[in-house]
């Protein structure tokens, strides 16, 4: 036998088991060989997992990794880097590239290059119209059939208006069995805005995005989604009229998903008094009602998914006129801690619901058991794992992340909890909370932060 | 508003201004007013200070307002006019800032079709920035210089009843004005279609009304914006006739009035839309005051900022 890695001494969270569980984990070839009490050290590996949390990997299905065509922002090895830095071993990227993932040949793109990295799974979404233009259908079976398997497809940021190709191209996913993504908002109430309509517009004299724009494409896309049996997901849910009309079509047996960004869950527009740029994202921070809303709606289950929406801009671009700068905020390395501080820490949710929210539910969603992929910590299971401290205090220093841009809206925030160790098959891709400020806890250095690359092939080897 | 803090005092917005505050700067435009009175409309005060006007839309008026402030001041002056947005010349917000520190300038006055490039400048410039109009954000020296005017005609502005007509919804001038006059204990009532009112505007503690009659019998003052057709987007109401009818200070409302309203007006007027020709001639007088109590205000403002142990 192979000398693997033993994490020693760990608070496993096994969703089969309902509840933490003190024990040991031993890695070998990839594949959690065994969980117990008390397993020896022999030549393998030791991981000291004391104090923390070792859960299965988390899955992102909404990230912008910006390659092809926007590398000044991000590209697929740091999107890589910073999604194992937040503990992730699987992340989808929206199509809204240079070209656009609108066919095989991009799709496979993204996909043999997030291979190549080798750091965690990175899957790309398809554009359902071509060049997001909302007029003609994205070659859907095709770049479902590829190398990619593409199952999510969205136009994203430039949501289909048109009414009857949402139907057509609902009633086509529905076929091929994929899944439409909706990106919610009526561009005729929200073109021009800026920050959440509302006491903070007013008062700013910036045009508001109301919450209506949102609100209204939930509804058409629910009412397609009962029409064609598609399945239907929709994006970073974002206010209280989202929430309810979600309720109420899952209580109809409406077939529909959706999912929250951490910043929704945790910030609100009172927050956009200093004109800042790196809180202006879309959908905008909303309410403190709001954010109540969506908190309820994950809390009573509403709410399938957490997913970060990670948006990466240069600093150049988002270092303008608040007008003029581009939406979106970085997210991967900020959401787990997060989530713990604003959704664990209040009750919201308990500790083995908000990992679910993050690593099994999206799995599910992206059926992603086609990839083998199991989002969970068993025996014979491919080991995609996150080891972090829930108790560990910590100050957003943007130079810091691993991510090519830094547009947290989170610089400065003190936040609980801590990733420490990121296991992508088998394989150490964060080690010791890399990345993390030098000094604050642990004189962790940046260098460290990438770990060895190990591709399929070289696994095989 | 918190203060941003790069060592410097600013003017960005009236919600950093107490009711105190604000009387002791209309105070010192008082004093100012009187200098602008003599022969010689001129004091050392600001003698060594350098004040950039940085106007990056277009503005006749408050640019030369401020220009004359600052030289009847002693300070230098140095203009920079500029359509558009730093961005159409391939440069970022903050790099016009650090050109700015370059300069050595002691002050900024920055009139920017973007809500919030005031503020976000203290974050670049080294040295104290005056807001002259930001988007539909605030015109804070606009709202002094109309209490101002307020305070010489009655005599007070606590208890004053003040009417805010028109295009609310795209107006600086009308938040300013609203902070302004709500720190002083004036009545406001805002009057216009709801097409044209920011949302949660009564938030702010003022009156709204659909009735140009209604308010007309209930002012002291009726202060009438332009309608700033280049700034809206989209049908905000069905034409500049209508407009006038239901909204305009019309001939016919007017002589119909018993106690006539002190009319205000921050210019250009649209004659014939929101106020009537023959009108806009008969209270000529007070926007012509209006103007020339502009310099005084700002007199008053770049002194409090630069002036005395501040600088």
């Amino acid at each position: 036998m192979d000398s693997g890695i033993l994490i020693k001494n760990g608070n496993i969270l096994r969703f089969s088991k309902g509840k933490e569980q003190k024990a040991d984990i031993l890695i070998v070839d990839g594949i959690i060989r065994r969980i117990d009490r008390g397993i020896e050290g022999g030549s393998h590996r030791i991981i000291d997992a004391q104090d923390c949390i070792v859960a299965p990997g988390l899955v992102d299905m909404h990230t912008h990794l910006r390659e092809p065509g926007m590398e000044h922002k991000e590209d697929i090895g740091t999107g890589s880097r910073a999604a194992v830095a937040g503990g992730f071993t699987a992340v989808f990227c929206m199509p809204n590239t240079a070209p656009c993932i609108d066919n095989r040949s991009v799709a496979e793109y993204v996909f043999d290059r997030g291979k190549e990295e080798g750091l965690c799974m990175v899957l790309p979404h398809g554009a359902l119209t071509l060049g997001q233009k909302g007029e003609a259908l994205a070659s859907i079976g095709d770049m479902n059939a590829c190398r990619a398997h593409v199952h999510g497809f969205s136009d994203d940021g430039n949501p289909v208006s048109d009414s009857e190709v949402m139907r057509r191209a609902m009633e086509y996913a529905r076929t091929i069995g994929v899944l439409v993504i909706s990106h919610a908002e009526e561009k005729a109430l929200s073109e021009g805005g800026q920050i959440n309509e509302g006491y903070y517009s007013t008062l700013l004299g910036l045009q508001g995005i109301p919450a209506e724009a949102e609100e209204i494409q939930v509804f058409r896309d629910i009412a397609l989604a009962e029409k064609t049996g598609a399945s239907l997901h929709v994006a970073h849910v974002s206010t209280a009229g989202s929430v309810r009309l979600l309720r109420e079509a899952k209580k109809r047996g409406v077939p529909v998903t959706c999912e929250v960004t951490p910043h929704h869950l945790s910030l609100n527009d009172s927050m956009m008094v200093q004109y800042d740029t790196n809180l202006k994202m879309n959908p905008p921070l909303r309410s403190e009602k709001d954010v109540q809303a969506v908190l309820e709606g994950l809390a009573d289950g509403t709410i399938d998914v957490i997913a970060t929406d990670h948006a990466p801009h240069a600093a150049h671009e988002k270092e303008v006129e608040f007008d003029l700068a581009p939406f979106g905020v970085i997210g991967l390395e900020t959401c787990l801690p997060v989530v713990l501080s604003s959704v664990v820490a209040e009750g919201v949710l308990k500790m083995g619901d908000a990992i679910r929210r993050l690593s099994a539910a999206p799995a599910e969603i992206m059926n992603m058991s086609r990839w083998g992929y199991v989002a969970g910590v068993e025996e014979g299971i491919a080991a995609n794992l996150v080891i972090f401290n829930p108790d560990i205090e910590w100050t957003v220093d943007p130079g810091l992340l691993s991510s090519r841009s830094k547009n947290t809206p989170y610089r400065g925030a003190r936040l609980k909890g801590k990733v420490l160790f990121t296991i992508y098959r088998g394989n150490v891709v964060l080690e010791d909370g890399g990345g993390t400020p030098a000094g604050n806890d642990g004189g962790l250095d940046m260098d460290r932060v990438a770990g060895p690359v190990h591709g399929e092939e070289k696994q095989k080897a | 508003m918190k203060e941003p803090d790069n060592g410097h005092r600013h003017l960005l917005s009236v919600t950093q201004l107490d009711r105190g505050r604000i009387y002791d700067l209309l105070d010192s435009a008082r004093s100012f007013s009187e200098v602008l009175s003599r022969p010689v409309k001129k004091v050392p005060a600001l003698r060594g200070k350098t004040v950039a006007n940085l106007f990056m839309e277009p503005s006749t008026r408050t640019r030369m307002s401020f220009e004359l402030a600052a030289k009847r001041l002693s300070a230098d002056v140095v203009n920079f006019s500029s359509g558009g947005s730093s961005i159409s010349k391939g440069e970022t917000l903050k790099d016009t800032g650090k050109t700015i520190v370059a300069m050595g300038v002691d002050a900024v006055v920055i009139r920017h079709k973007s809500a919030g490039v005031p503020l976000a400048l203290t974050g670049w410039a080294d040295c104290s920035v005056i807001n002259a109009g930001d988007g539909m954000h605030e015109h804070p020296t606009q709202a002094l210089l109309d209490l101002y005017t307020m305070r010489e005609h009655f005599g007070k502005l606590e208890g004053l009843k003040v009417a805010i007509a028109g295009d609310v919804d795209h107006s600086r001038v009308a938040r300013s004005n609203v902070h302004a006059l709500k720190r002083v204990g004036a009545d406001v009532l805002l009057v216009g279609p709801w097409s044209l009112m920011p949302v949660e505007m009564e938030e702010l503690g003022v009156g709204i009304t659909g009735s140009m009659d209604e308010a007309l019998n209930w002012c002291d003052v009726m202060y009438l914006l332009r309608v700033q057709l280049e700034r809206v987007r989209g049908s905000r109401f069905p034409s500049l006739q209508e407009y006038a009818r239901r909204y305009g200070l019309t001939t016919s409302r007017w002589s119909g009035l018993q106690k006539k309203p002190l009319v205000m007006h921050p210019g250009p007027i649209n004659r014939g839309v929101e106020i009537a020709s023959e009108i806009a001639d008969e209270v000529e007088v007070i926007i012509a005051n209006q103007v020339s109590a502009g310099v005084a205000v700002r007199m008053a403002v770049l002194y409090d900022l630069l002036g005395g142990d501040n600088g």
